[in-house]
């Protein structure tokens, strides 16, 4: 039943994106208009894979680094992307492939950074290592990025905040093809680990007596999941709170269990960003607001509800 | 090796990195089926490292630790989980979970990545929780337990993953007279009525004295006293492993310890 409402919540969120927006297309044309076809459904199914993908990082990182409060961006993937984007911009690179390529770059480059600073005697990754050097990879990219955006012209200042705060106005056939092709692979990765992950919550010792491989879960759980996160911050920038959110929300109405909580925070990931995408275009419309400014503004409730009712237990 | 041999650690050595001196020195232990060990000692003396390279989670110095005649440290956990059932002595679950939900961990060694629940795993958890006593709890969270409900359902943990031997790290610390018992006697009945193994980390030196089969007394790193309770609880060796003055009485025909007051 849950999983129904889930599955008909995600179809709504998409007709709500498909229908809804600041050009008018009388329902009867909108299967041969331009405007649904080149614009609202890549757009809203690039959504869903972008969504998803944040709702399975800050899932499976949670458990990780055994923190409720990391997120996909936590472990300074953002600071690295958010690096490229703006240094391309800077350069004049801004071209509508070479801009994702540079941000996607700038996040393999942290990812690789802090994952080698995570390894604790060679080859022990420790989560609580892999979280500082996380803070501090990102700190230190999001200075650059500062002092980059501080030196740049006004135009180009604009494109790079824009950029920084994440929209999915960037969608096209192509990118939904890429990311189509590429989110299965770590996701599969990820739902694999599913079971030494809900061991992992009991803490390292636990999940080592029940069978779990510690060292090749955090290793396997760790790069799967910042892939995950690094396509998505290029092709869409950085949206926060999806990652956070949305796997409490998962918890909270499915239970812990990765191999259901995974799944779970995918669907529920991608209506989230969907719906958010929906309301970024079409409140201040013609002019749209950065989608991770929406997610923010819905998911800060959100997430304060969410306290108030464990608090309350 | 002889038959029923479960835990088999041979003159064991062992330093944390950086320690100025060995957690275990020349350490011996044998577990077989059927067997209720308890380990003994004062606090450092090494009761839980000897557990951990027991079971492979430190490799020894010198010496062997050998599981069904594996080295321990050989074992995939997976297979290794499938033998050995540990309720340790500190977990914390980073999320709520219900009573039923923890137990059915324990069935995770017997399952692959992608295999679903079978109906045997399901039938094993409920069983798990009869033994223990748990069954009225299942659908209760965690935190809303008392400490001696909390470790009987740890335990059926453990029991769901089906072992041949069962170690327990002082999973009596904290509770009162009544749950103290109970878990003694359940751990009791399990060796008897099972025929399962048990190693049994504890303080507890009476009760210990009065349920386990095989005493093994540790101090500094080192087996000061191994055998039946008779032989281990003598009071000379046990006024030295404690340092503090002791009579030594009889309950039930085992040993019993009672600390003197230095000033009446």
């Amino acid at each position: 039943m849950k999983w129904l409402g889930l599955i008909l919540a995600l179809l709504a969120s998409l007709l709500a994106a498909i229908v809804l927006g600041p050009a008018s297309v009388p329902a009867g044309e909108l299967l041969h208009s331009p405007i649904f076809w080149e614009l609202r459904l890549p757009r809203a199914l690039l959504g869903v894979l972008v969504g998803g993908s944040l709702g399975v990082a800050g899932a499976s990182l949670q458990s990780l680094v055994r923190n409720p409060l990391a997120d996909p961006f936590l472990l300074g993937l953002s600071g690295g992307a958010g690096l490229g984007a703006v240094s391309a911009i800077a350069l004049h690179l801004g071209g509508a492939w070479t801009l994702p390529l540079a941000a996607f770059a700038g996040a393999l480059l942290a990812l690789g950074l802090v994952f080698r600073l995570g390894l604790v005697a060679g080859s022990v990754l420790d989560p609580r290592v892999l979280l500082l050097g996380g803070v501090a990879v990102g700190a230190f990219c999001g200075a650059v990025t500062t002092a980059i955006v501080t030196l740049a012209e006004a135009s180009e200042l604009r494109n790079a905040f824009l950029w920084l705060w994440g929209g999915l106005s960037g969608a096209s056939w192509q990118t939904v093809t890429l990311m189509a092709v590429y989110v299965p692979v770590p996701l599969v990765v990820l739902l694999a680990a599913a079971r030494p992950l809900d061991l992992l919550t009991l803490g390292e010792e636990p999940a080592r007596h029940l069978g779990a491989d510690v060292l090749a879960t955090r290793r396997r759980v760790y790069l799967a999941a910042s892939l995950l996160t690094a396509a998505a911050v290029a092709v869409t920038g950085v949206i926060g709170f999806v990652g956070l959110i949305v796997p409490h929300l998962g918890r909270a109405l499915f239970g812990g269990r990765h191999r259901v909580l995974l799944p779970a925070s995918f669907l529920a990931g991608g209506i989230l960003l969907v719906l958010a995408d929906t309301l970024a275009r079409t409140a201040v419309a013609p002019r749209e607001l950065p989608v991770g400014i929406v997610t923010a503004l819905v998911g800060v409730p959100l997430f304060v509800l969410l306290l108030r009712r464990w608090t309350a237990d | 090796m002889d038959r029923g041999l479960i835990l088999d650690v041979k003159d064991v050595s062992f330093r944390y990195a950086g320690a100025a001196r060995d957690a275990l020195a020349g350490v011996s232990l044998a577990v077989s089926s059927g067997e209720f060990v308890a380990l003994l000692g004062p606090n450092g003396s090494g009761k839980t490292t000897l557990v951990r390279v027991a079971l492979g989670l430190h490799a020894p110095w010198t010496g062997s630790a050998a599981v069904l005649g594996r080295p321990a440290g050989e074992w995939p956990r997976q297979a290794l989980a499938r033998i050995v059932g540990v309720v340790p002595q500190r977990e914390d679950n980073l999320f709520p979970q219900r009573v039923r939900e923890t137990v059915r961990l324990g069935r995770y060694p017997h399952l692959g990545a992608w295999t679903a629940e079978r109906a045997e795993d399901r039938a094993a958890v409920e069983r798990a929780l009869e033994r223990c006593d748990v069954v009225a709890l299942a659908d209760r969270w965690l935190w809303a337990l008392s400490g001696g409900e909390y470790q009987r359902v740890r335990i059926a943990r453990a029991l769901a993953q089906e072992p041949q031997l069962l170690v327990l790290d002082e999973p009596t610390a904290s509770l009162d007279l009544r749950h103290e018992m109970e878990l003694f006697e359940l751990v009791r009945g399990l060796v008897d009525g099972q025929g399962l193994a048990a190693v049994l980390v504890t303080h507890d030196v009476n009760l210990a004295a009065r349920f386990a089969d095989r005493l093994v007394l540790l101090a500094d790193g080192v087996v000061r006293a191994a055998g039946s309770p008779a032989d281990v609880l003598r009071r000379d060796v046990a006024e030295a492993v404690f340092g503090w003055p002791l009579t030594i009485s009889s309950v039930d025909d085992r040993p019993q310890i009672t600390p003197l007051r230095r000033h009446t």
